[in-house]
């Protein structure tokens, strides 16, 4: 007898987001679950954007400081030396205007992103702080500057949504929102921010990421809620892309930090990459289609991970 | 759930004259309001239309389906009627809704059309003898005429099994009969038979004020069983259907879960 696969049928499809000015990149555009490549289309791998800071990082653990400290006064030079790393993608992160570090004003950024815009032409997140207040008055200044440039900007939450939505929407960009590991209120704030008129096929859906052995569950599984409502049930407001922003949280772990010789852990070195690595892919199998990681290395795991998987396409 | 709105009947007094007179304007805004409202597809029920029902169903359809881009359920009791309206209707937007045959043998020419023009048809569950009393015997109507379709060749999926509601006011036991009969329909085939009803024959006779609280409640119920189409006002059900849907866990909730 012949053997046949049972196939899911699929009522949603995800969006597809293209991003970039003169180099652009696309994610997203699958018709079926992750990586089930038998049962729909998938035109695009996962991305994975490295992540850049906009001013020296003041929490980077020694493993993320061997490889970018020569580098991180300089946003620009730090994107460079992602970009001879392989990236596809830069997500400048703007920790100079948390109001707990350096409290920079919009303008001073904004000059800021300008020198970066001129010399990286990699397709750009621009990511806030994730200070609600301090976000919503720095990001429409800095979608505004961006204007053109086709990027990214995030993230819009439930408590500043309206400027910064209104503002990614005028700038021409696409729209990272955050809700707090919670399937139904990710629903609700989609439809808050396209009731606005912003499109619903540049959203992307961040549901709050978390690391390996800190909270990793909750965001695996809000996750796949979220990719079975939009693609089996076919809701439209949760088929957007998700997003999972995986060196912010894995790096502020203690197991990417901790240097006892004698305990049983092992090397740090290897143990920092493999946390990010590990949690990464876990999220790809859970739906993210863009990725946010720091280290190259891990990234390389990543990388080849994806590879992996693909080629079972043609078996 | 397929939502069909049920407004451009003859029954209403503006329809029917605007059905007489052939004037356009009042039906594409009643079938535009249904659409809006959430329809999926729109009824067009020209009544028995002896004379030139072909006429009338012609321009009924061409006419909605101008004002909107969705299939058409074309009811009548008129089989040259019912042939017009299959031939000129546009498949693009869907495939029309034959309304409807029964197990009544005048009625199994609409079998034939279905047949003929591959369109779903729905099969009410009465003979030739009057109503049916109870579920059971619905059920037992439901399986002859299954028997009929498919001597047609009509594929199971294509029927739609319809109970028919009764009026509340003169038949109030007949109500759960009805939902028991949609259950039990869907128990017949797996995957399960589709079910249909036409909701507001429930509260004919009722107060007006009465009418959309039994009606929506009514549809709670059928919902709660599996019902897969009802000829219904789509304003006046909308908010009843997208609450059912969260309630079982068809959609998923959201604070605005009834703006979308």
């Amino acid at each position: 007898m012949k053997f046949s696969i049972i196939k899911e049928s699929y009522t949603g499809s995800v969006p597809e987001i293209t991003f970039g000015k003169n180099r652009k990149v696309s994610f997203g555009g699958e018709k079926s679950l992750p990586f089930l490549f038998f049962e729909g289309e998938h035109p695009h791998k996962p991305l994975i954007s490295f992540e850049v800071q906009d001013s020296p990082p003041q929490d980077y653990p020694k493993e993320l400081a061997k490889v970018y400290s020569s580098v991180w006064d300089d946003p620009v030079r730090w994107a460079k030396l992602c970009e001879s790393f392989g990236a596809e993608a830069i997500a400048l992160r703007l920790m100079s205007i948390h109001p707990d570090t350096t409290d920079a004003k919009a303008e001073d950024v904004a000059d800021k992103l300008k020198k970066f815009l001129n010399e990286i032409d990699l397709p750009l997140i621009i990511l806030g702080c994730n200070h609600t207040e301090k976000d919503a008055e720095v990001l429409p200044i800095v979608s505004d500057v961006a204007r053109g440039f086709n990027c990214i900007i995030g993230k819009a939450q439930e408590g500043n949504y309206k400027t910064i939505a209104a503002s990614a929407m005028a700038g021409g960009h696409s729209l990272i929102a955050m809700s707090e590991l919670d399937v139904n209120l990710a629903k609700q704030l989609n439809i808050l921010i396209t009731q606005m008129g912003f499109p619903a096929n540049k959203l992307i859906i961040d549901p709050m990421c978390s690391a390996l052995g800190y909270g990793f569950e909750y965001t695996y599984s809000v996750m796949e809620r979220i990719r079975i409502a939009g693609l089996i049930q076919g809701d439209p407001m949760l088929s957007s892309p998700m997003v999972a922003d995986v060196g912010f949280y894995v790096w502020k772990t203690k197991e990417t930090q901790a240097e006892d010789e004698n305990s049983q852990w092992g090397s740090l070195h290897e143990r920092g990459i493999i946390w990010e690595a590990v949690t990464a892919c876990s999220f790809l199998l859970s739906g993210a289609e863009l990725l946010i990681m720091r280290h190259p290395e891990a990234v390389n795991l990543v990388k080849y991970f994806i590879e992996d998987l693909i080629s079972t396409k043609e078996k | 759930m397929l939502i069909i709105g049920e407004r451009l009947s003859v029954i209403s007094k503006v329809v029917r004259e605007a059905m007489e007179k052939r004037d356009a304007e009042p039906i594409k805004r009643i079938a535009i309001e249904q659409w809006k409202a959430g329809a999926h597809m729109i009824e067009a029920n020209i009544g028995p239309a002896e004379d030139i029902g072909d006429e009338i169903m012609e321009w009924m359809v061409r006419t909605i389906q101008e004002a909107v881009p969705l299939p058409v359920s074309l009811d009548t009791t008129n089989p040259l009627a019912m042939e017009a309206g299959l031939k000129v209707h546009n498949n693009e937007f869907g495939k029309p809704l034959i309304n409807s045959t029964s197990f009544d043998p005048e009625r199994f020419i609409f079998l034939e059309l279905a047949a003929k023009y591959n369109a779903p048809v729905i099969a009410l569950t009465v003979g030739k003898g009057g109503l049916p009393r109870d579920a059971e015997e619905r059920v037992e109507i439901a399986l002859k005429l299954l028997e009929k379709a498919q001597e047609y060749g009509i594929s199971l999926e294509d029927i739609y099994l319809d109970p028919l509601v009764l009026q509340i006011a003169t038949s109030q036991s007949q109500a759960m009969e009805v939902v028991k009969a949609v259950r039990l329909f869907r128990e017949l085939n797996d995957p399960p038979m589709k079910t249909i009803v036409g909701l507001s024959n429930l509260s004919n006779g009722c107060p007006k004020h009465l009418r959309p609280i039994l009606n929506k409640h009514f549809l709670t119920l059928l919902m709660y069983e599996g019902l897969s189409a009802a000829i219904v006002n789509p304003e006046e059900v909308r908010e009843t259907i997208k609450t059912v849907n969260v309630l079982t866990g068809k959609t998923l909730y959201a604070h605005s879960y009834l703006e979308i």
